[in-house]
């Protein structure tokens, strides 16, 4: 195996477990939104759209690149806004001090 | 290292801690905006210093800066249209088909590299193992993710749907993506094995969604969402980008998380999900909640208006049907109409009300209403006792007391004890079963009367019969 190879697998395994400890539970209110940024985060893929754009040389490469370019442009800045959107309802209340007494149920 | 690679890898890490704590942030309510933002400054800084290296590296020709902003361009005008106009009722298949884009992308990379290294000779196994995985993954979720957008945009059927031999199909998908992987791993020269491993996973992801009933949907396309994070992982591996693997398992991994939660909210398993032709409207249960109950007393609007008028408390239960026939701003209307005459309105929002979890909070945060009038289950339970009039608009398996019992499909699903309230009104279209398939014998106790009608069309009735008597 590769240093490169390895390197990359043990990034893989450990974001994998990142991943498992950073989503413990989830309050069912904030299940959609969630699940809509982490859509927005494997937008990442626009920087692979970048990557293979600097290898094409003909009409066939570049029609993936093109392909590449407009579905991770799609997924990232629409998942972004969409879930900021969605997120932002939630911040009216905050305006209003009202809310402070519900702590006390069980 | 170069000074320029240098810091690009580090601000590569730079953005992975930003996804990493932006999820974190994203767990409670307080903090959850800012941490999709700082998600999205972690992806602004990607972008930019990849655009900083192919500048730096001056490969990429005129045309490709041509191809690559122009798909971009085009990319970002559809998306952020897209995102800004859609109503809130239809997130979910817009999530879906972001999802679908997302699967497409890392596929479309995988498809790229591979032709690109093909035309020399050996491929390492380093190689062809992750570019395999990155194009029979994103290949599933870019066809089962469509699907899942047109069952839940209503363009394709949301019952579940199957055909004699669906499930021999599978298998054959299946067992070709087998002999693609084999062959790719084996002769990696030829584009068969490529044409042969593309097709078999877009049938696959295709009949793995189509027989799945329409309201398990969300849970189908939470997993699909973690099998993009993973295909892009793959696509991370193939062109050698770190963030790519970081970001996209990290995405993996949380996603699985969320799924299972999603399901066991809906007290439901994902492999009971996966295994489809649940909710189809055939009656798959035996024993209780089969027979339909009888001496059920109907109501009319008029009648309802009545009721909430003379009531000191009313809670609100809104359900799927609320969400479908998009009646949440008449729902809002009546409920201010309530407040502002001295009535005590809430609502008790079942966890999965909705189209997805969470998803009725959204809904009616869109449309204003306060925040604290929306009880979560045990507050809304701790309420019913004390409650006049609980008006179920269009949910149906949330209110079904058999839960408490066993041996049916919807035993021990925690729900709303709306038959504890002095009176209920449910609003719902016809008798006929909700999702799970059970009767509800909430709808023949003595307490209750049913309104028969489209959610919209019942709460303006309602609207204007309860203005009569509050005058």
């Amino acid at each position: 195996m590769s240093q490169e190879l390895y390197t990359n697998l043990a990034i893989f395994v450990l974001s994998l477990l990142v991943g498992f400890e950073v989503m413990s539970k989830i309050p069912a209110t904030l299940q959609t939104p969630m699940m809509s940024g982490a859509n927005a985060i494997h937008g990442v893929v626009v920087v692979g759209a970048f990557a293979i754009a600097a290898e094409a040389n003909n009409w066939y490469f570049y029609l993936l690149a093109f392909l590449a370019a407009f579905f991770s442009a799609v997924n990232v800045s629409g998942g972004y806004t969409v879930t900021d959107r969605m997120l932002g309802m939630f911040n009216r209340p905050k305006d209003k001090p009202a809310d402070s007494k519900k702590e006390g149920d069980q | 290292m170069t000074w320029l690679q240098t810091s690009a890898s580090l601000i590569y890490l730079i953005s992975a801690v930003c996804y990493v704590i932006g999820v974190h942030m994203m767990r409670s309510p307080k903090t959850a905006r800012r941490g999709n933002i700082l998600s999205g400054i972690g992806m602004a800084l990607a972008v930019i210093m990849i655009m900083v290296e192919l500048i730096d590296q001056g490969k990429i020709t005129l045309t490709g800066w041509i191809v690559l902003f122009a798909g971009l361009l085009i990319g970002i005008v559809y998306g952020v249209v897209k995102a800004r106009k859609v109503p809130m009722t239809d997130v979910p298949q817009l999530v879906s088909l972001f999802n679908a884009v997302g699967g497409g992308a890392a596929a479309t990379i995988g498809i790229f590299d591979y032709t690109h290294e093909a035309l020399g000779t050996s491929l390492s196994l380093a190689f062809s193992i992750p570019v395999l995985l990155d194009i029979v993954i994103g290949g599933i979720t870019f066809s089962g993710s469509l699907i899942a957008t047109g069952k839940l945009s209503g363009h394709v059927s949301g019952k579940p749907i199957s055909f004699p031999g669906d499930k021999l199909l599978n298998g054959i998908a299946v067992l070709a993506i087998i002999v693609a992987a084999v062959w790719m791993i084996g002769f990696p020269s030829a584009y068969w094995p490529l044409v042969l491993s593309l097709v078999a996973s877009l049938v696959f992801g295709l009949l793995m969604t189509m027989p799945i009933g329409g309201a398990d949907m969300p849970v189908v396309v939470s997993l699909l969402n973690a099998f993009t994070g993973l295909a892009v992982a793959f696509a991370g591996f193939v062109i050698d980008n770190q963030v790519l693997i970081i970001a996209g398992a990290l995405v993996g991994a949380a996603g699985t998380i969320l799924t299972l939660q999603m399901a066991e909210a809906m007290n439901r398993s994902v492999a009971n999900i996966l295994a489809g032709g649940f909710g189809g409207g055939e009656s798959t249960g035996s024993g209780a909640g089969t027979e339909v109950p009888t001496n059920v007393k109907e109501t009319s609007a008029d009648d309802v208006g009545l009721q909430l008028a003379y009531a000191h408390n009313v809670m609100i239960v809104p359900g799927y049907g609320l969400a479908a026939a998009q009646a949440q701003h008449e729902v809002a209307e009546l409920a201010k109409l309530l407040t502002d005459a001295g009535i005590n309105v809430n609502y008790a929002i079942h966890p999965v009300a909705g189209r997805m979890p969470g998803h009725m909070n959204v809904l009616l945060a869109d449309v204003n209403v306060p925040y604290d009038q929306m009880k979560q289950l045990d507050e809304a339970n701790s309420m019913f006792e004390n409650t006049d009039v609980s008006l179920v608009i269009g949910a149906n398996d949330v209110t079904n007391p058999l839960a408490r019992e066993s041996g049916n499909a919807i035993s021990g699903m925690p729900i709303l004890d709306v038959d504890k309230s002095k009176s209920v009104v449910v609003i719902k279209r016809s008798m006929s079963t909700g999702y799970a398939g059970v009767q509800n014998p909430l709808f023949s106790e003595d307490q209750t009367s049913m309104l028969f009608d489209d959610a919209k069309k019942a709460l303006q009735d309602i609207i204007a019969s309860t203005k009569q008597y509050l005058d």
